[in-house]
């Protein structure tokens, strides 16, 4: 029998088996390479531009004592505090409420509601600004029932990011919620305890880390976004518009440097906070605990469906609103529907080409982005080399989530246009709109491609070894395909946020390369409202496509590729 | 130690098969493993035994190349392979999670080595099929592994890592994910399996009765250490360390003192032992005793180590009985002592009885103190 065979003479292959190590050492050298390139350096200009004057000298903590004894630049970082903490205080009892309703009820259409709570996601920030404008602006539909009052400022501004921020809260209080131990309810239960004295010794502590991280996930979104404050905020200026100011209309990058440092404060502690809670929540939570499962109470279900009811009403009225109005011929005087605010070259001299720019850059950004972040994350996970190398890579793919997309830019500008920088060459370019965009979203897709390869049994690679088959051949033959809805989620997150992306772009757009979500930004300012809503409809509706077209996808790739998971 | 130790019965001809010279490796401030030496004979089955953590599965690894050693030795087949990746170094390995990969067939996974040799579609699919039937698994080739019972994914892993006939099969607790009744059944068929293909193999077990059941060899291990290397008889009945004693099988640990050349004293009592001889007199030591090795039938006045004891407690299970006997000499000492249940009804014993027992002397291991 040839099985019993056991010593055939075998060729060893020592040139293919350096090449496997050798490629993999290259891999890791060209991950940490690049990721320096895309995310340390841009913020090391960032952080040294900050202790420089205009031609480049060291002046030590000159600007900063400069920002601090100018009145006009710190009452901003109050305005900025302000609004972002009220903010916060709106936000999380709402989407905590929400997730409660979603996670531990009867309560039906749980999905819908879940979908319809996240469509925020699908737009830029200031479209919630802009419908504001179209309810209680100067020319507001409904600005009788603010007597008197203003929009603009401080209170359209936190309106608006309640908006925004409703979603991302909404996430992290769904997940939190979501994990509960059965058992705790029951025991509670068997020892006859009330039904609050439950919610505030069993519930509250469980989902306690997931608030905390909510709080400073939206504290760090208002006081970083730029597009709702510039829409919406009028003369009431905060840290994000300033950055914008100090650079773009004044040419001042050593102040705009100096903004975009403490722009990273709140963003670097929200990080930190984020870690340490991802730690607990993961001890909270046995590998035995057993999934709750929200017991029958018809009041409780019909008053949270009721809520839920107007959450959403609110948030596809304030998101339909802008809709609305793009097909508006003269808010609000003719409310007779046109196509006019469509043609984009009436308001803006690069037309509709912002848009092809934005959708092209959107494709190039997950197209090129999945590829490097599920190579990288392999690499990170599933080889042994090199571990010093591997570390460093992981650190530098966490970053840029404690960055917020207007630091990251500036940062980008500093480096790029840096007289020694032979890459000034891009500046403007459609590649460096990509790569800022890749290096912004990549920690989010880095952590889902992390957690993919995680699940993913450790030996995989031990075995194709020991048959002899080279790293890469298994990494598509068998890792890839397993991994490929994360792959998919990937590829979308990075579509949808590139082209709803103000803050990471405005200040490195040429030309010819002017984005959708900017052109909103200067029709917007330059008084044509109507062309930015359309735009604003646009995109978000090249967005969902995106997203419907995902669910599609993710359904064929299931059914067709993935028969293997089904029993 | 002294010397590599050795495996199956020294014949000392022929050359070992796997010869591993004081290898050592450290994680930090912890040492995984000190100066081992080994030599596996071509053929044998070798079975890593001991407790978590006692650096079993790291020497299996260290073997594979998977996390190569910070010093020392390996030679496979002759070929020193220390520094070479696990690709160039002609094993097949299992592992106790199977590790199968979940998008490819049974048929894509036994033949996933195979592809890479650049053979004909229609060799392969002819060794594939024929190592099907090999691990008894005929006809299963077009499922994916989620559609098999865990004992059937084992089976394929095993295929899996066979096709490529490999010199040298690494088996990383390939039993111990799996049910106890498909356990024991697995466990003979791959030891069958082992001495028709005459592969030289290497398990990973804790199980005490895995390794006695199926290993030619037996390497027990401790702290990063090899205690003994011996056929299972050798290491049940004539463990070298306490250790050893301890975790092969059941055994009463009693403190004592040599008190001649041939005798020692537990307390009052004085039994006689040959094992006494390799110790000075006076020493303290600890002698071992396995339960069942204690007579109860058939005693005179010539029997040797006669004792009169009482029977503090009985644990029935199942086949037998284990007796917890208290010698009316030492009170503070418990002897543990099994008895058939033939015993049990022909000498009706119970709880709180007396029992006149015999502590064989050749069955009395002494172990330095």
């Amino acid at each position: 029998m040839s099985v019993a065979t056991v010593t055939t003479p075998k060729r060893l292959g020592f040139a293919r088996i350096s090449r496997d190590e050798w490629l993999m050492r290259l891999g890791i050298v060209l991950l940490v390479g690049w990721l320096l390139l895309i995310i340390a350096f841009p913020l090391w200009a960032l952080l040294s531009k900050s202790f420089q004057n205009a031609n480049g000298g060291f002046v030590g903590l000159a600007n900063y004592a400069r920002y601090f004894s100018t009145p006009t630049l710190y009452g901003s970082i109050i305005n900025s505090v302000g609004v972002a903490i009220i903010t916060t205080i709106i936000v999380i009892p709402l989407a905590f409420t929400y997730a409660y309703a979603l996670t531990r009820t009867r309560m039906p259409f749980k999905g819908l509601f879940y979908a319809g709570a996240l469509l925020p996601l699908f737009a830029p920030s200031l479209l919630s600004a802009i419908s504001l404008i179209y309810l209680f602006g100067n020319q507001g539909l409904l600005k009788g029932l603010l007597g008197g009052g203003s929009i603009y400022g401080a209170p359209g501004i936190v309106v608006a990011q309640v908006f925004y921020c409703f979603p991302h809260a909404l996430i992290i209080a769904v997940t939190a919620l979501g994990l509960a131990d059965a058992r705790l309810y029951e025991v509670a239960d068997a020892l006859g305890t009330k039904k609050s004295r439950i919610f505030r010794t069993v519930t509250l502590p469980g989902a306690k880390f997931g608030l905390i991280n909510a709080a400073f996930v939206v504290f760090t979104l208002v006081v970083t976004d730029f597009g709702i404050a510039k829409v919406i905020g009028g003369q009431f200026n905060v840290l994000a518009t300033d950055a914008y100011k100090q650079v773009v209309g004044q040419q001042n990058f050593e102040m705009g440097a100096v903004v975009g440092m403490i722009l990273l404060i709140p963003a670097v502690l929200a990080f930190a906070i984020d870690r340490i809670v991802q730690r607990r929540q993961v001890a909270l939570l046995s590998a035995r605990a057993v999934p709750l499962e929200p017991k029958e109470n018809r009041a409780r279900d019909i008053a949270l469906l009721c809520y839920c009811t107007v959450v959403v009403a609110i948030l596809i009225g304030v998101l339909g609103t802008s809709v609305w109005a793009s097909f508006i011929t003269y808010w609000p005087y003719n409310l007779s529907l046109t196509l006019k605010n469509y043609d984009f070259g009436t308001f803006d001299q690069s037309g509709w080409a912002s848009y092809g720019n934005s959708v092209l850059m959107a494709a190039v950004a997950a197209v090129i982005g999945t590829a490097i972040v599920f190579s990288g994350a392999y690499l990170v996970e599933k080889t042994r080399l090199m571990p010093g190398g591997r570390a460093i890579a992981h650190l530098l793919a966490m970053l840029p989530m404690a960055v917020p997309g207007l630091v990251l830019g500036l940062g980008y500008v500093f480096f790029i246009n840096a007289s020694w920088n032979p890459l000034n060459i891009l500046y403007g370019t459609l590649l460096v709109l990509v790569v800022n965009c890749v290096a912004h979203f990549y920690t989010v897709a880095h952590i889902t491609a992390l957690t993919a390869l995680k699940q993913i049994d450790p030996e995989f690679e031990s075995v194709s070894a020991s048959l002899k088959v080279p790293f890469w051949r298994t990494f598509g033959r068998v890792t890839v395909p397993i991994c490929m809805p994360a792959i998919l989620d990937i590829a979308v997150y990075f579509f949808v946020n590139a082209l709803t992306t103000v803050s990471a772009v405005i200040f490195l757009y040429g030309p010819a390369t002017k984005l959708a979500a900017i052109a909103i930004v200067h029709m917007d300012e330059a008084g044509a409202t109507a062309g930015a809503a359309a735009m604003a409809t646009v995109i978000v509706a090249t967005a969902l496509g995106a997203k419907l077209l995902h669910l599609l996808l993710d359904r064929v790739v299931f059914m067709r590729l993935q028969a293997w998971r089904r029993r | 130690m002294n010397g590599p130790a050795q495996s199956g019965n020294a014949n000392g001809s022929a050359a070992p098969f796997l010869r591993i010279r004081d290898l050592s490796k450290r994680f930090g401030q912890f040492t995984a493993l000190k100066d081992i030496s080994l030599d596996v004979k071509q053929g044998d089955f070798v079975c890593f035994l001991g407790p978590s953590g006692c650096g079993k599965t790291t020497l299996l690894r260290a073997i594979a190349g998977l996390d190569p050693q910070d010093e020392g030795m390996i030679e496979i087949a002759g070929r020193d392979v220390s520094r070479l990746p696990p690709a160039a170094r002609d094993f097949g390995i299992v592992f106790q999670s199977y590790a199968l990969f979940p998008n490819l067939s049974v048929a894509a996974n036994v033949g996933y080595g195979l592809v890479n040799q650049r053979k004909a579609r229609v060799a392969i699919d002819a060794r594939v099929a024929e190592l099907l039937a090999l691990v008894g698994l005929p006809e299963q080739g077009a499922k994916y592994p989620v559609q098999l019972s865990g004992g059937q994914q084992q089976r394929v892993a095993l295929a899996r890592a066979l096709a490529t006939s490999p010199g040298l099969l690494l088996l990383d607790e390939p039993l111990s994910a799996l049910d106890a009744r498909v356990r024991l059944r697995l466990r003979d068929e791959i030891k069958a399996l082992q001495r028709r293909l005459g592969v030289t193999t290497v398990m990973v077990t804790h199980d005490q009765e895995e390794a006695l059941a199926m290993a030619d060899c037996i390497v027990v291990m401790n702290q990063g250490v090899i205690e003994q290397v011996g056929a299972p008889q050798d290491i049940y009945r004539k463990p070298k360390t306490a250790f050893v004693a301890d975790f092969v099988g059941t055994m009463t640990f009693l403190d004592a003192e040599i008190a001649g050349p041939m005798s020692l004293r537990v307390g009052t009592i004085e039994l006689a032992c040959p094992d006494a001889a390799r110790f000075r007199v006076g020493a303290p030591v600890r002698i071992g005793l396995r339960p069942e090795e204690i007579r109860v039938r058939n005693i005179d006045n010539t029997t040797a180590n006669k004792i009169a004891t009482r029977v503090t407690t009985l644990d029935f299970l199942g086949s037998f009985c284990r007796a917890h006997l208290k010698p009316d000499a030492a009170p503070n000492v418990a002897i543990l002592a099994d008895f058939s249940l033939n015993l049990m009804r022909d000498l009706s014993v119970a709880e709180g009885q007396e029992l006149t027992v015999a502590l064989p002397p050749e069955s009395l291991r002494v172990f330095a103190k």
